[in-house]
């Protein structure tokens, strides 16, 4: 993976496997503590404690269809590269919470890269599930989420090329919904 | 940082209205992108990008986009099935934004396979 934006399309998708209908991506860039923080909490199946405690391993999977495993590896890797490192937590019927820890300034320290077309995909081939994306730097945070906006479109749906284009624009500019418009 | 105000979003939902009403989308046939860690690494999203910017820019009608999960067959990746309802589905492989394209414009919208990227047909079915 060559950017954090594929890792959490990578990891979103994951969560659309599990069923979840809310997923939330959270990043956080602080100068001051000079780390990165991503995160992607779900309200999907959740794993037990023996899959929890096994998920790290590529070789190591629930799917049937080949029995390898790499994308949490893979994030695990890109964060430990960094000096960084990552947690899940995760509960069986209620969802996981996988965040990844990297050094800010670390010279391998991947790209956040293309969230908007990370983010058009995922709405786009997923128009149903709600997505909040809160990208946090430090002078200026940037808040969106599909719920509301929804709600505003009535009877159009997301996955629309125009709203989605609006979408891909809106998360590019990191241009926030105004406070008399819709509420995030 | 520029903010979005209701009425912009009210000429969003109207534009989007008005194209939707004249594409009459009857879900004629579905794209699936494999969005597998595997497809992903492979350049799955530029491959889902270019499909719905094609969508957009070629005003097609009745084709659905939509993901899955990891196909098992990770070396050919990026992939994509077509299927249309009571057809045996297609399964493309080692794809591009450009291969992505003709796919839906020859397959999903007229219908006629792409041999040359195809990898089998069958194995699955439209739900």
């Amino acid at each position: 993976m060559k950017e954090l934006a594929l890792h959490i399309l990578d990891i979103a998708e994951n969560s659309i496997r599990a069923h979840a209908d809310r997923i939330v991506i959270e990043i956080v860039e602080s100068e001051e503590r000079n780390e990165l923080t991503m995160t992607i909490t779900d309200n999907g199946e959740g794993m037990d404690d023996e899959t929890l405690s096994r998920v790290m391993d590529p070789f190591f999977t629930t799917k049937t269809v080949r029995r390898i495993g790499i994308g949490l590896s893979l994030l695990d890797q890109a964060a430990r590269q960094t000096g960084g490192g990552t947690t899940i937590e995760s509960t069986r019927g209620k969802g996981t919470r996988i965040t990844a820890r990297f050094t800010l300034d670390h010279v391998d320290r991947q790209p956040v890269g293309d969230l908007a077309s990370t983010m058009s995909i995922l709405i786009g081939g997923n128009p149903s599930i709600d997505f909040v994306l809160r990208h946090d730097r430090g002078k200026d945070g940037f808040l969106f989420e599909t719920r509301s906006l929804r709600e505003e479109l009535g009877d159009v749906d997301l996955n629309e090329p125009e709203v989605l284009n609006f979408i891909a624009g809106l998360v590019r500019e990191r241009r926030n919904l105004s406070d008399d418009s819709v509420t995030v | 940082m520029g903010k979005l105000t209701i009425e912009e979003l009210r000429k969003i939902r109207e534009g989007a209205r008005k194209s939707r009403d004249l594409r009459e989308a009857q879900g004629k046939s579905r794209i699936t992108v494999h969005m597998g860690t595997c497809g992903i690494a492979s350049g799955a999203r530029d491959v889902m990008d270019a499909l719905l910017k094609a969508i957009d820019t070629h005003h097609i009608e009745g084709v659905l986009i939509t993901t899955s999960g990891c196909a098992g067959l990770c070396s050919m990746e990026p992939m994509a099935t077509v299927e249309f309802l009571d057809q045996p589905p297609v399964k493309y492989v080692e794809l591009d934004a450009e291969k992505i394209v003709r796919i839906l414009l020859e397959h999903a919208v007229e219908g006629k396979i792409v041999e040359e990227y195809a990898l089998a047909i069958g194995s699955e079915k439209m739900s």
